[in-house]
C-alpha cells in the first residue's frame, strides 16, 4: 500500500490515492489499483476526504433515495432533449414546477435548457406566483412563454360563475392551443403518480395522439430505460420525469437543493374567507363574496398553486421549510384535497385527462 | 438504489394481490386520512359488503373498477421509518403478460403470490419467468390465504417444497418464502398467534432489511452517452448516467463503437464538479482529447462489450399485429436507435410450461428466441453482463408502437459463418435492412407523355425519403441488356419481358424500381405484371393525350413518324392499348410537373407501406 499523489494541471489541485499492487498471473506483470482517497489542502498538506456525493450522507437510506430520483429525472429529461424534435417544459410556477425547473438546469449544466418553459396563465392565478414566474424567468436565464385563451377572456369565462367549464375553457384548451400554435411535440409535466389514482397508471412517456387526447387502454409499454419517442405528424408526448416522487420527496428535495419556492408555501397572515370546508384567499378585488361570507386574517400556507378562488389553503403557522416539512409529512390529508375541482365526482381526473388536460 | 426499493407484486385477480398490498399500507398506517376515506366509502360499494376491501386502493382506471380487474400497471408509493418503497401492481392473467413485464422490467423483486388452497400453478410459474426473463434476481413468495387452510404448517410446507423445486427449474436466485393471509393480515406486517410455527419474518420486516444490492454488480465502468452538452467552443462535455463501475478524473476511458482512447479530464454530477462519480449518477464527462463522440456512442473502461450487427436474443412479444420472420423495425438498445429485423424466429418459449416450440410467426404476449440483425454495428452486451446494454425494445415503423422488447443472450459475431449458412436470406430480410417493401412502379403512356420526367422526379424524392431505388429507362436498358433486339412485334415482347424479369432480380435484392417505358401492349404489360408479381406490380398510367404528346414532341419524333420516317410509331402508326386497371392514372398536360409529381406520391403511399408485417 503507498499513498501517491497527482496534481491536476487544469484546476492546480492535487489528489491523493490509495495505490495497492497485486502481481497479474495472466500477464506476468504487476498492475496497481487506485482508489481516492480525497483533495490535498494546499497550506496544512491534510488530506480532505472527497465528499462522495450521496455515499454517506446523514440519515443514510432515508434520503439515499433523493440521489435516485434526481438521477431518473435527469435521464428523462436529457432523452427528451435528444430524441425530440420540440421539447417544451409546462411550468405552472408551484412547487413541482420548481423541483422540475431545477432538474432542468441541472441536467444540462453547463449549457441552459435547450428548449423553452411554457406557463398557461388563466388570468387568475396568485399575483405572487406571476411576479415569481417573471424573476426566475430572468434570474435562471431561461426562455418562458406565456399563453392565456384569449377567446375565453373575451367571453368573460371565470371560476365564479362557470365551475369545471372554467377549467376546460382557461386550462385544458388553452394548453391544448398553446402546444399546437408552437408546435411542440413533447411536453415536460411535473405529474406525479402518488398524486392521484388514474396518474398511477401513465407512462412516463405518455403517448397523445393528434386530438391530444391520451387512451389509457392503448399505452406503449414502458420497459426498463427504454423510452419510445417515435411519433407521427401531428401526435405529441407528454412527458412527466417526477413520476416516481412522491410530496414528501419534492418537500425533502426542495430542502436539501435549497430550492427558490413561491412565498404563498409558507405560513403568513392573509386575507381570506371560509367556503365549503376551504379557505380561499382574498387576493384582489374580484373576488365575489356570498352573503354571510366575512373577509378575516389568518395565518395560512397553501399545499398546492393554482387559480386563487379554486386553490384552498390550510390554517398554519409553519413559515419556515423545516416547519413545512414537519407539518406535511405528518399530513392527514393528501395534497390534491386542496384543489377544489377533484371533489365533483370520482374519476373526474381521468375523464378531464382523456380530454387533454394535463 | 439504497434506500429505495422497487418491487412487483404478481398473482391473480383471486390471490389477493392487491388487498395483499393494499393491506400492507393500512397497517402500516400509510394512508393518508382522505384515502382512508375514500376506501370506506368505496367499499360500501365493494364486493365485501361493508368490510374493508383493502384492493380498492390499487385499483384505479375507472373501466378496471367497473370490470373489477387490474388491466395496467399500477405504482404505489410509500416509505417506513426504515425505507422507500415503490410497488407495481400489475395484472395476473395471461392477456396482460405485456403489462407484467412492463411492471417486472422497473422492479428490483419480485412478491410472487400462491394461493394455499391451490399450490403452484402454471400462471406462479408463468409470473416467475416473465421475473427472471426480465430481469429480476430477488424473490419472495407469499403463500396467500393461510386462513382457509386453517393456518396448517403442513399444508406450508407442502407449497414450499415446490417452491424450491420451481426455483432450480427456472434459475431463480435469492428465494424467500412466507406464509400470509392478506386478508386478515397474518405476517403481512405483524405476526398473530395463528401461525406459531413460522419463525421468520414478516412481509414489510423481508422487504425493508433485503439488500439488493448484493450480488449484483457489473464489471467495469459503462456510460452510453445520452447527448453531448457544447455551451460554448472550449467545453464539450458527454452527458449520460454510470450503468456500472466508478470513473474518476485521469482514467482512460475507450469510446465504442470507434474503440478510440482518452482521458477524463473533468466530471461534472449533475451541476458539481467532482473527481469521481459512480453507478447511478447522472453525469458530464470532458475528455482529454478532441474524439468523435455523439448520442449512442457508450464510454468503456476495464470492461468488454462487443460491436456488431447481430446477436441472438429472447423477446417477448407485445403487438396485436403478430410478428413474422424478416420483419423491420427500429430498435433502442442502450442510447441508440437504428432499424434492426427479426432474422429467424428459433423458438417460441411456452411460458406456462417452459417448452420449447418451433415457430415461424408470434403472436401478443408470447416469447421467443431470435436471431436480430441491426443496419450498422451496435454496441451492446448480454443481459446478464450488463442489464442497460443488454435490453432493446423493437419499435413497429409504421404505427410507432413498442412492439416487443428483449435481452440479448449472446452475440453472433463469433459464429457468423455457421449463422449465415443455415440463414436463408430472403426478400423480406434483405428489403427489411432497408426498411421498405420492394416494388415495381411500372409507368406507361406514350411518348411524350411525360413519363420519364415523371419517374425521375417520383426516384428523386423516394431517394430523398430515405428509399433505396433503381430506374430502368430506355437509356440503361436499350443501350446494353437489349441492344441485340430491335423494333419489330416480337422484339418488343422479348425486351418488356427482359425488362420485367430485371426489376423483379432487383426487387429481390429489396430495391424499389421504376420502369419508364411505352409498353403499349396490354398483353406484354401483363406478362410482365405476372413475372413481377401482382401484389408487386404498380401499373402508372401516364395518360396525357396524343394531341398534347405530339404538341409537345420533344424529341421531333411524331413529326417524323407524321413523315413517314419512324415506322410502327406508337399512337401515329402503331396502336396504344390503354390501361383498363392501372392503380394510377395520370394526365400531364392537366397541371404543372411538380404537382403530377405530388399526385402520384401521394396515391402511392398506401402501396409503399409494409401492411404484411
Amino acid at each position: 500500500m503507498a499513498i501517491i499523489y497527482q496534481t491536476d494541471k487544469r484546476s492546480g489541485i492535487t489528489y491523493a490515492y490509495e495505490a495497492s499492487y497485486q502481481w497479474d498471473k495472466e500477464k506476468k506483470q504487476s498492475r496497481s489499483k487506485r482508489t481516492l482517497l480525497g483533495r490535498v489542502d494546499p497550506d496544512t498538506k491534510e488530506i480532505i476526504p472527497t465528499d462522495g456525493r450521496g455515499k454517506k450522507r446523514a440519515g443514510g437510506s432515508q434520503t439515499g433515495h433523493l440521489d435516485a430520483l434526481e438521477a431518473e429525472a435527469i435521464y428523462i429529461i436529457r432523452e427528451v432533449a435528444a430524441e425530440c424534435e420540440k421539447p417544451v417544459m409546462l411550468y405552472s410556477i408551484g412547487k413541482d414546477s420548481s423541483v422540475m425547473l431545477h432538474l432542468a438546469l441541472k441536467a444540462f449544466y453547463p449549457e441552459k435548457p435547450p428548449f423553452p418553459f411554457l406557463h398557461i396563465d388563466t388570468t387568475w392565478k396568485f399575483r405572487e406566483m406571476i411576479a415569481f414566474r417573471d424573476r426566475m424567468a430572468k434570474e435562471k436565464g431561461i426562455e418562458m412563454l406565456v399563453y392565456t385563451n384569449e377567446e375565453g377572456v373575451a367571453q368573460g369565462i371565470n371560476p365564479f360563475d362557470h365551475g369545471s367549464a372554467y377549467t376546460d375553457i382557461m386550462k385544458t384548451q388553452a394548453l391544448k392551443q398553446a402546444l399546437s400554435k408552437y408546435g411542440f411535440t413533447a411536453a415536460f409535466g411535473g405529474g406525479r403518480r402518488d398524486e392521484e389514482k388514474s396518474r398511477a397508471k401513465e407512462r412516463i412517456f405518455s403517448f397523445r395522439n393528434s386530438e391530444q387526447a391520451w387512451d389509457p387502454k392503448n399505452q406503449r409499454p414502458e420497459m426498463w430505460k427504454q423510452y419510445n419517442t417515435q411519433l407521427h405528424k401531428g401526435e405529441s408526448m407528454r412527458v412527466f420525469p417526477i413520476s416516481n416522487w412522491t410530496e414528501k420527496d419534492i418537500w425533502q428535495y426542495i430542502a436539501r437543493e435549497n430550492i427558490e419556492i413561491v412565498p404563498l408555501y409558507f405560513a403568513k397572515e392573509r386575507p381570506v374567507v371560509y367556503r365549503d370546508g376551504n379557505i380561499i384567499m382574498v387576493d384582489d378585488d374580484r373576488m365575489r363574496l356570498l352573503p354571510g361570507e366575512e373577509i378575516r386574517h389568518k395565518s395560512v400556507r397553501f399545499r398546492t398553486l393554482g387559480c386563487y378562488p379554486l386553490t384552498g389553503g390550510v390554517e398554519s403557522t409553519a413559515d419556515t421549510l423545516e416547519a413545512i416539512v414537519a407539518e406535511t409529512l405528518g399530513a392527514v390529508t393528501s395534497e390534491r384535497t386542496s384543489r377544489v375541482i377533484d371533489h365533483e365526482a370520482a374519476g373526474s381526473m381521468e375523464r378531464r385527462k382523456r380530454e387533454g388536460y394535463f | 438504489m439504497e434506500g429505495l426499493l422497487k418491487f412487483i407484486t404478481c398473482g391473480s385477480v383471486d390471490d389477493g394481490k392487491s388487498t395483499l398490498i393494499g393491506h400492507m399500507l393500512y397497517d402500516a398506517k400509510l394512508l393518508f386520512a382522505d384515502q382512508e376515506h375514500a376506501l370506506e366509502l368505496d367499499s360500501r360499494v365493494g364486493s365485501r359488503e361493508g368490510k374493508i376491501d383493502y384492493s380498492l386502493l390499487l385499483d384505479g382506471l375507472m373501466a378496471e373498477r367497473e370490470q373489477g380487474i387490474t388491466i395496467d400497471v399500477a405504482y404505489r408509493y410509500f416509505t417506513t421509518e426504515r425505507r422507500s418503497f415503490i410497488v407495481a401492481d400489475t395484472p395476473g392473467h395471461e392477456e396482460y403478460t405485456r403489462n407484467m413485464a412492463v411492471g417486472a422490467s422497473f422492479a428490483d423483486l419480485a412478491v410472487i403470490l400462491v394461493d394455499a388452497t391451490q399450490g403452484i400453478l402454471s400462471q406462479t410459474r408463468r409470473h416467475a419467468r416473465i421475473c427472471v426473463l426480465m430481469g429480476i434476481r430477488y424473490f419472495v413468495f407469499a403463500v396467500n390465504k393461510m386462513d382457509l387452510v386453517h393456518y396448517s404448517q403442513r399444508e406450508f410446507l407442502k407449497i414450499e417444497k415446490e417452491i424450491r423445486k420451481l426455483a432450480i427449474d427456472l434459475e431463480l436466485s435469492h428465494v424467500t418464502v412466507i406464509p400470509v393471509s392478506a386478508t386478515e393480515g397474518d405476517n403481512i406486517t405483524l405476526k398473530y398467534s395463528n401461525m406459531p410455527w413460522y419463525a421468520g419474518q414478516t412481509l414489510l420486516d423481508y422487504l425493508e432489511t433485503v439488500n439488493i444490492e448484493e450480488g449484483t454488480e457489473e464489471p467495469g465502468f459503462l456510460m452510453p452517452v445520452q447527448r453531448v452538452c457544447r455551451p460554448n467552443h472550449s467545453f464539450r462535455g458527454f452527458q449520460g448516467q454510470i450503468e456500472s463501475g466508478t470513473v474518476q478524473i485521469d482514467d482512460e476511458i475507450t469510446i465504442l463503437p470507434s474503440r478510440e482512447k482518452a482521458r477524463v479530464a473533468s466530471i461534472l454530477v449533475t451541476d458539481q464538479k467532482s473527481v469521481f462519480a459512480r453507478k447511478g449518477q447522472a453525469v458530464t464527462i470532458s475528455l482529454n482529447r478532441e474524439v468523435d463522440v455523439s448520442r449512442g456512442c457508450v464510454l468503456v473502461a476495464d470492461t468488454e462489450l462487443t460491436v456488431s450487427t447481430m446477436f441472438t436474443a429472447t423477446i417477448l412479444w407485445m403487438d396485436d399485429q403478430e410478428l413474422m420472420q424478416g420483419k423491420n423495425f427500429l430498435i433502442k438498445l442502450g442510447t441508440k436507435t437504428i432499424p434492426a429485423s427479426v432474422m429467424d424466429i428459433k423458438y417460441r418459449i411456452d411460458i406456462n410450461t417452459g417448452e420449447q416450440i418451433a415457430t415461424s410467426k408470434l403472436y401478443k404476449n408470447e416469447i421467443a428466441v431470435c436471431d436480430i440483425a441491426t443496419a450498422s454495428p451496435i454496441v451492446y452486451d448480454t443481459f446478464s453482463g450488463h442489464k442497460g446494454l443488454g435490453s432493446f425494445i423493437l419499435i413497429d415503423r409504421v404505427t410507432n408502437m413498442t412492439s416487443a422488447c428483449g435481452v440479448v443472450e449472446h452475440s453472433l459475431r463469433r459464429s457468423e459463418n455457421i449463422v449465415w449458412q443455415k440463414l436463408d436470406i430472403t426478400r423480406e430480410i434483405r428489403a427489411g435492412k432497408m426498411g421498405q417493401k420492394p416494388v415495381t412502379l411500372w409507368f406507361t403512356g406514350l411518348s411524350g407523355s411525360g413519363k420519364s420526367a415523371l419517374a425521375n422526379e417520383i426516384e428523386k424524392r423516394l431517394s430523398l425519403d430515405g428509399k433505396y431505388t433503381m430506374l430502368l429507362d430506355g437509356d440503361n436498358i436499350r443501350m446494353g441488356l437489349n441492344k441485340n433486339l430491335g423494333f419489330e412485334p416480337e422484339d418488343r415482347i422479348e425486351n418488356i419481358r427482359r425488362i420485367a424479369e430485371v426489376a423483379k432480380l432487383m426487387n429481390d435484392a429489396g430495391l424499389i424500381v421504376l420502369t419508364s417505358f411505352i409498353s403499349p401492349f396490354a398483353s406484354d404489360r401483363q406478362n410482365a405484371r405476372t413475372i413481377i408479381g401482382d401484389e408487386n406490380f404498380i401499373e402508372i398510367y401516364v395518360s396525357t393525350p396524343l394531341e398534347e404528346c405530339e404538341r409537345r414532341d420533344v424529341k421531333g419524333l411524331y413529326q417524323k413518324a407524321r413523315t413517314g420516317k419512324i415506322p410502327n410509331f406508337t399512337g401515329i402508326s402503331s396502336p396504344y392499348e390503354a390501361p383498363k386497371h392501372a392503380e394510377i392514372v395520370i394526365d400531364t398536360g392537366r397541371q404543372p410537373l411538380e404537382e403530377s409529381v405530388r399526385i402520384v406520391l401521394e396515391q402511392l403511399a398506401p402501396y409503399l407501406t409494409d401492411d404484411a408485417g
